[in-house]
């Protein structure tokens, strides 16, 4: 767990001292990665990026009308929507619900909002018993873990652990863990809450405002088990998941499980556009900082994020550090530009948790610039101050040095005969500790080799310049 | 053709030979080559921290040693996409748009405006190709997996061009290196580690050559290498090519 006051460098380098697993969790990722080429190796895949950031960045610009729309035809189809501010408004909203109804057992299926707002505990702490229904997000929330992943929360459990958790809390028995024994397992235990439980919580992948319908994407069916079962169904749902029409919808779904999972398309897709009879359903639309990030015009487009995980899976620094190492709900590349719009100074590190490889743009696939507001975030840190430690000094210094042609030789001349001297140095006896003891050296890797001669000392010399 | 030689502040301090190699291999393919670029740095290393204002003072610098040239050459994907891409921005006046318009790397002048020299030489190695993340996505000089795209552009075609030379496929022919400027020093260990990864992804391949574009790309697997006696022997594409067209 990520905990106050760690940012992402001493969270990745305790998460890479089981070297071991680190390279287990990397080729786990680079596996779906892998799936992710195939599935969307398709002749119109450009033109369906294309046509995905347009959806979004139309759907963005007319929001409100959209939303309006949507609540205006789904109210006629005897859905009730609630809007809420932020998290603590939407988790009222809910507990509200939840009373009215007299709710004491939930059965949640995957939803990053309800993350991002805290619900379960919330729920918890007024004696509501909420489970959650997705079996990574069962995995996790039995061992009190948040997701690590925003499409696959338990990707860094390995088998045998998830078959020790569910030896102690499911009676499994001791030292099983194949998958489709400990699959069997949860199936059981899973379908037990979700066929009791009193109220049916679920995320929403789509709002379609033409038809004031929600659209729920799932690979195990517990969302629609449990919004058909129980009788209160509630979507929570991020405001920014409008789109206008079914048409759009129908790009998204393309685009989603194939840069998710690499699936052609979710084993469930379902439409809910109204109650069961004598049911309830219930949308609770939530801000929550969204219209803030729309009013920014450099970080806008952030919104359009489908939260599919592709930049996830493909980015070299998420899958050597793990999703706690962000700090965030939303991990990995996605995340470092989503949490320092939340709060930057807390969020500091994250921006420069990248090498700004681009493999993350050119992932995504709905063509959000992700390098480019990483690069963004870093500026606003060094003018709001809030540059990593000893940063902004080192490059002032830097800055100042590198624009002098002549300090810059004289300075250059000095860092490589201190180079040689600290290379020659290295193999004194006792230096091993020297060389643990240097943050550059200590990681694994040598001094760089330092020439004689710069270039330009050679080009003088050789009178190919004055 | 006349062009101006731009030699970025690492390569002229770190990795010289980089900058020796290019200028020989545009002598010998006719071109008439200025030294006269005494700009030590493009403004990169502080631009990609964030240090935007500590940035302009080298970016300005650099700006002003380009505006004699048509046509400037750089050792260094790395460098020419900051150049083309921040330049503008960072640079008041026209300068900055001057020098993103004239600056090349160096494939990619060879491929354009040098209109692709029929190269012949040999070099009997098996050789596993780096492409430096800015060239590849930044300057889409190579193709790109994510996309789609086989590994392709010019450096790609200058090494097929060579007798004898293998180049080996890799598993995860376009993975970033790990370096990332100040990410290097930043995050020690995961940068050493995914630097890690790509050298046991060439090893495996058995290379016995690495190639890169990007000098900055090299250093870092280089020190990486010698320190874990990995037998890889990294080269600049101009160092390369240079040894195979002598």
């Amino acid at each position: 767990m990520h905990r106050q006051g760690v940012g992402h460098p001493e969270a990745a380098a305790a998460f890479l001292r089981d070297d071991e697993r680190a390279a287990w969790h990397d080729d786990a990722l680079w596996f779906v990665r892998q799936r992710r080429d195939r599935a969307t190796d398709l002749p119109e895949w450009e033109a369906l990026r294309e046509a995905g950031s347009a959806l979004k960045a139309h759907a963005m610009s007319r929001l409100a009308e959209l939303l309006v729309e949507f609540e205006r035809r789904a109210t006629a189809s005897g859905v009730c929507v609630h809007w809420a501010r932020d998290a603590a408004e939407h988790n009222a909203v809910v507990r509200g619900i939840l009373r009215d109804a007299k709710v004491k057992r939930v059965a949640k299926s995957k939803s990053m909002l309800t993350e991002e707002c805290g619900l379960n505990s919330f729920l918890e702490a007024d004696g509501i018993e909420v489970v959650d229904t997705d079996l990574g997000e069962r995995i996790v929330q039995l061992a009190h873990q948040p997701p690590s992943h925003i499409v696959l929360p338990a990707i860094h459990w390995k088998k045998e652990e998830i078959g020790a958790l569910f030896h102690r809390e499911m009676g499994t028995p001791a030292g099983e863990s194949s998958p489709d024994a400990l699959a069997a397992a949860a199936r059981v235990h899973l379908r037990d809450a979700l066929l009791n439980a009193d109220a049916a919580i679920t995320g929403a992948n789509a709002l379609v405002a033409e038809t004031g319908g929600v659209v729920v994407c799932t690979n195990e069916g517990n969302a629609d088990l449990g919004m058909h079962s129980a009788p209160v169904h509630i979507v929570c749902v991020g405001i920014e998941k409008i789109i206008a029409t079914l048409d759009d919808l129908g790009v998204l779904l393309r685009i989603l499980a194939r840069s998710a999972t690499g699936q052609p398309i979710t084993a469930y897709t379902t439409h809910v556009s109204a109650p069961r009879p004598g049911a309830a359903m219930h949308v609770v639309l939530v801000d929550n900082g969204r219209t803030a990030r729309l009013a920014d015009a450099d970080m806008r487009s952030a919104l359009h994020c489908i939260r599919c995980g592709a930049c996830l899976n493909t980015c070299p620094i998420y899958r050597r550090s793990g999703g706690y190492s962000y700090g965030h709900v939303i991990p990995g590349p996605i995340g470092a530009i989503l949490a320092p719009a939340v709060d930057l100074g807390a969020h500091r590190s994250l921006p420069f948790a990248s090498t700004l490889c681009g493999s993350c743009g050119d992932v995504c696939p709905v063509k959000i610039d992700i390098p480019g507001q990483l690069l963004t975030w870093r500026e606003r840190s060094a003018t709001a101050g809030a540059l990593p430690g000893g940063y902004a000094t080192i490059f002032r210094q830097l800055g100042r040095l590198l624009s002098r042609p002549v300090s810059f030789a004289r300075a250059g001349w000095v860092a490589r005969s201190a180079l040689r001297t600290l290379r020659t140095l290295r193999f004194i006896p006792g230096t091993r500790v020297a060389r643990r003891w240097n943050p550059w050296t200590r990681p694994g890797r040598d001094l760089p080799l330092a020439p004689r001669e710069s270039f330009r000392e050679w080009a003088r010399r050789a009178g190919r310049i004055p | 053709m006349r062009v101006a030689l731009a030699v970025p502040c690492y390569v002229d301090q770190l990795r010289p030979s980089a900058a020796q190699a290019t200028l020989v291999l545009l002598e010998r393919l006719g071109c008439d080559v200025n030294l006269a670029f005494d700009a030590p740095c493009c403004g990169q290393p502080m631009s990609n921290a964030g240090a935007v204002a500590a940035a302009r003072g080298a970016a300005t610098t650099w700006a002003t040693s380009a505006r004699p040239f048509d046509v400037v050459v750089m050792p260094s994907g790395s460098c020419t996409h900051h150049v083309r891409h921040h330049l503008p921005s960072l640079v008041s006046g026209d300068a900055g748009t001057h020098a993103a318009r004239v600056t090349y790397e160096l494939c990619e002048f060879l491929a354009g405006p040098l209109g692709m020299p029929q190269l012949t030489g040999r070099f009997a190695h098996r050789v596993a190709m780096h492409l430096g993340c800015h060239a590849q996505r930044g300057l889409r000089l190579g193709g790109s997996s994510e996309l789609h795209q086989p590994p392709s552009g010019p450096m790609h075609t200058l090494l097929g061009a060579l007798d004898g030379l293998t180049l080996v496929p890799l598993d995860r022919p376009d993975e970033c290196c790990g370096f990332g400027g100040s990410f290097a020093i930043g995050e020690p260990e995961l940068s050493v580690a995914m630097g890690r990864d790509r050298l046991t992804d060439y090893t495996t391949h058995q290379a016995e050559v690495l190639v890169s574009s990007d000098p900055s790309c090299l250093l870092h697997l280089e020190v990486i290498a010698s320190r874990s006696a990995v037998p890889l022997r990294t080269m600049h594409i101009a160092e390369l090519l240079e040894e195979a067209t002598r």
